[in-house]
């Protein structure tokens, strides 16, 4: 059985054009989805994708295929050099990253890490226990479990050889009443399963139900809103994926300064708000260095290796950093900063629990999540959405009722400009975006006037 | 009809397949399938007519589907080889065996007539895999060069993503098919800047079930539409801001068909509505009792479900389970009267035959219920789009689609467009900027005045369909006619961001 190691070495030493970049990725993954207290769907998956960037002069050529057996590699580079000879100049093209530049990955010797379905051990009788006590308190529990492990071995002509091992995993648990017409959500990202509470979720999933015993109809309108932190993820997340350099710079971003450039420098938030990627960051932990297979308007395929270090895109409330490539550095005269997988948001000083926000709250409304987020107007970044899973009245500081959902149209940057309040920072999954995007902290924000557009029958 | 690739037809399918099933049959397997997939993958993008990548990616792989005991077992494996076959169907054996423990519901499926040996090939000309990459960048080049010699264009966006998917299917039952199809989605957008405004304008030529010649052949008039958006760009950023009100809107089938999926494609999906979905997709409003009970829409709408739509993204002749494709009704003069299934939710609902909508984007991924080419039907001798617009006093005429969100339930939905134009006293009176139009569907639906007839239908769809977890995307069609809807609720987007 070939290494990738040694596939990666083997595609390298094939190449004949100028330069080649060879990305070999190794994913294994479980999971476990359930509905109505019982096992649904299962699965173990296993992957082998080779991806070989060929460089002849300033083109490039992509090929990526599954699978690839020993005799295959040759064909996979010929067709990775015959595309770059055919393709043309890339806008992105640029010297490969060199020793001095590139990141730090783990040991590159050592074979790829594999997931199962045993990191589901201590995790699986914890569920089955919650579908019992879900059985016998008439609730029904539906949800998703997933662990992906993705080894990735980036060698280049240039010398680099640079390999990571990135886990990656999150609980979904929704419970609902019997008649399906309450229904209450949690979710967490989590690393290896070890750190994940069942218990502890689906205990306060009941309390939510419970919650919704009275029901309260409120019309669309702005209200006061506590967001916990996985649905300021749900905001922060879309905001931190448009800030593009690069599209700020060519005028068609919320980013883009009337007139010309970017709007690092400016004001976003009238609290000292930071939002920062690190790949270091404790219990986030992510790639430290550029892996591309293919370019894109926020990412060069010649940048594979550069390292990923901690950066501020927005700082004591101001922007601070946008998302860039070598290119788009140079076009907008800014620091080269790179797209991190992780996203958190800190506002210095900001100690208040999500519970003791509510119970400082005279009178609004408490979220639980938001779904089917779209972009309505990139001008001012308005997004449209959901409220799902529980609305919650909050009088006198203490939940009162359940509401009715709601469509938003609401603004990530909007929002930042109109804080009324910020807790602490909590890790918090994002429900719209965590099929792509988990490695996320945010604090509970409070929201003045959060725009609810309309009222949706959906339960 | 085009042949199957024969780098496909050359790999070892039967052998796989053979050892597959007999090995999942000796285990004691009700049921066993086994699928074969190749899939190619290319996508070209252009920034300002530059090359911004292009990237090609294929799958290889196969899977086998077991039911054991009343309980699913699914594996897939990436070794073309017998052995490896074998062993992955003794893995579905034992994942079957491990989840028997936890599952409440028996599996069965509803019966098909075993077809024997089957090929089928989507209906296209050129395979856009054998044209050269050089050329494809030439072409979005040119493309963009044609955009941005108007100097109104600040930027210009050109893509082409081309997919071609091989399958082969056999089951226990003796059905053994072999299957190609070819699709692709061009795609030209522009952006301008006006006096701190910025905004774009994206070609309408729908994703299709076609091959190359798309492009270049006379099925759409590239020249015309490039020719077009600068001055659509110009007039829609110098366009006065919408006032927010109830409306009669002319809905283009280059918006309509977003519409109709969102509002009834996922809707009648009957695993959502059976709750099979609950905590992710959602549910539907649609529900098994009002299945022949609601009056979905007027008169005038009827809709049907058709995986055989010619040039359809969801089109193929079998399913993922062996199962013929079909066309049905789905709503009658306005009634709700069908679902789409598989053959488990067919069995578990009592029909006697799944109407043909499993699909599994990848060979690694077990097949899920998935949208068939949901299309609402012309009126035979109907209206043309403009007869239908001299009929409104005031209203809009929405063309092309943008942005999209609905509710877990399928009720309350906002949709925005490409162009919005005024309506005045039965001709259209310019761009307005800034809307969006809500509703809650059966109210919208039922709003549906008229439709237009044979030659305003147009079909519309996107590659990119996503259900499921872990999550799977699926292409899909969806045909329209243009409509008139009376009294729709249209936003301004400005005053919903609170400037």
């Amino acid at each position: 059985m070939t290494t990738p190691q040694e596939t990666v070495e083997r595609a390298l030493a094939l190449s004949s054009t100028d330069g080649c970049i060879v990305i070999a990725d190794e994913s294994s993954g479980a999971n476990l989805r359930w509905a109505g207290n019982t096992l649904t769907t299962n699965g173990v998956t296993r992957s082998r994708r080779l991806t070989v960037i060929a460089i002849a002069g300033d083109s490039t050529g992509m090929v990526s295929r599954a699978g690839v057996t020993p005799d295959q590699i040759e064909d996979l580079v010929r067709a990775a050099e015959q595309a770059a000879r055919e393709s043309g100049p890339a806008e992105d093209s640029a010297p490969l990253i060199d020793a001095a530049q590139a990141g730090t990955g783990t040991a590159w010797d050592d074979p790829p890490v594999e997931t199962s379905v045993g990191v589901f051990e201590g995790f699986a009788p914890a569920l089955g226990d919650a579908f019992s006590a879900a059985q016998d308190d008439s609730r029904l529990l539906y949800g998703f479990a997933v662990h992906e492990m993705n080894s990735t071995f980036v060698g280049t002509s240039a010398g680099l050889r640079l390999r990571f091992d990135e886990p990656t995993g999150k609980v979904e648990l929704n419970a609902k009443t019997t008649d399906m017409s309450r229904s209450a959500w949690a979710g967490v990202g989590t690393a290896d399963f070890r750190d994940v509470d069942v218990a502890g979720m689906a205990a306060g999933l009941s309390t939510r139900l419970a919650w919704g015993e009275r029901r309260v109809e409120l019309p669309a309108g702005r209200y006061e809103t506590l967001l916990p932190p996985g649905a300021v993820s749900d905001l922060m997340t879309y905001m931190y994926w448009s800030a593009g350099a690069r599209d700020a710079h060519e005028g068609r971003t919320v980013f883009s300064r009337s007139g010309g450039g970017t709007r690092v420098g400016d004001t976003l938030s009238n609290l000292p708000v930071r939002l920062y990627s690190d790949p270091a960051a404790p219990g986030l932990e992510c790639t430290p260095f550029v892996v591309a297979h293919a370019s894109s308007r926020q990412s060069s395929v010649f940048e594979n290796g550069l390292a990923l270090n901690p950066v501020d895109w927005i700082s004591g409330g101001k922007l601070a950093a946008l998302l860039q490539t070598r290119q788009s550095a140079a076009l907008t005269g800014l620091p080269l900063t790179p797209g991190v997988d992780n996203l958190l948001m800190e506002v210095p000083g900001a100690t208040a629990t999500l519970e003791e926000m509510v119970a400082n709250t005279r009178r609004g409304l408490l979220l639980t999540c938001l779904w089917y987020i779209r972009e309505v107007d990139p001008q001012p970044l308005l997004l449209t959405g959901l409220t799902r899973d529980g609305v919650y009245l909050v009088e006198d500081g203490e939940v009162v009722g359940e509401v009715n959902n709601f469509r938003f149209n609401e603004s990530p940057v909007g929002l930042l400009s109109r804080l009324a309040e910020a807790g602490r920072t909590e890790r918090g999954l994002s429900r719209e975006w965590s099929d792509y995007f988990t490695r996320t902290a945010m604090p509970p924000l409070r929201v003045a006037d959060f725009n609810m557009s309309s009222v949706s029958k959906a339960s | 009809m085009r042949e199957i690739d024969p780098e496909f037809t050359a790999l070892p399918t039967r052998a796989l397949a053979d050892a597959a099933l007999s090995r999942a049959r000796d285990l004691g397997a009700e049921h066993a399938d086994f699928r074969l997939e190749r899939i190619r993958r290319q996508t070209v993008r252009l920034s300002d007519a530059q090359l911004e990548t292009a990237a090609d990616a294929d799958d290889l792989g196969f899977a086998v589907r077991v039911v054991k005991d009343g309980t699913w077992g699914f594996a897939a494996g990436i070794d073309l080889t017998p052995d490896a076959a074998a062993r992955v169907a003794e893995q579905a054996i034992e994942v079957a065996k491990v989840a028997a423990a936890i599952n409440r519901e028996r599996i069965e499926l509803a019966a098909e007539p075993a077809h024997g040996e089957r090929v089928w090939v989507s209906s296209y000309e050129i395979d856009p895999f054998t044209v050269p990459i050089g050329d494809k960048v030439a072409l979005l080049s040119d493309w963009s060069r044609r955009l941005l010699a108007d100097g109104r264009v600040a930027h210009a966006d050109a893509s082409l993503l081309q997919v071609k998917e091989n399958k082969f299917y056999a089951d226990a039952a003796g059905t053994v098919t072999t299957q190609q199809r070819v699709r692709v989605a061009p795609v030209v957008n522009a952006v301008g800047v006006h006096e701190g405004a910025f905004d774009t304008m994206r070609s309408l030529a729908p994703p299709a079930g076609r091959g190359y010649e798309y492009l270049t052949g006379p099925t759409w008039d590239w020249d015309a539409e490039l020719a077009s958006i600068p001055e659509h760009l110009a007039e829609k950023l110098a366009a006065p801001s919408v006032d927010a009100g109830v409306y009669d809107l002319v809905i283009d089938p280059s918006n309509l068909w977003l519409t109709i999926h969102e509002s009834i494609g996922h809707a009648t999906e009957l695993d959502r509505a059976l709750g099979y979905e609950a905590a992710y997709a959602g549910t539907s409003f649609a529900t098994p009792d009002k299945l022949g009970n609601l009056q979905y829409g007027s008169k005038v709408m009827n809709i049907v479900g058709d995986r055989t739509a010619e040039h359809g993204l969801a089109t193929i002749g079998y399913d993922d389970e062996g199962v013929e494709t079909q066309r049905w009704d789905i709503v009658s003069d306005g009634r709700f009267t069908g679902y789409q299934t598989d053959r488990r939710i067919a069995h578990l609902t009592g029909r006697d035959r799944s109407n043909g909508c499993a699909f599994a984007d990848s060979p690694s991924s077990m097949p899920l219920q998935r949208m068939a080419n949901v299309s609402l039907l012309p009126a035979p001798g109907g209206p043309s789009t403009e007869e239908l617009i001299s009929g409104v006093d005031r209203g809009i005429y929405i063309v092309g689609d943008k942005s999209w969100s609905i509710d877990m339930q399928r009720y309350n939905f906002q949709f925005t467009g490409q162009r919005f134009y005024r309506i005045e006293n039965g001709r259209l009176a310019g761009q307005l900027r800034d809307a969006a139009y809500q509703a809650v569907t059966t109210e919208f639906w039922n709003s549906m005045e008229a439709v237009g007839g044979p030659e305003t239908y147009v079909l519309g769809g996107a590659f990119n369909c996503g259900k499921g977890q872990p999550g799977q995307v699926a292409p899909v069609s969806h045909g329209a006619p243009s409509a008139l809807f009376r009294g729709v609720n249209i936003l301004n987007a400005v005053k919903e961001a609170g400037r």
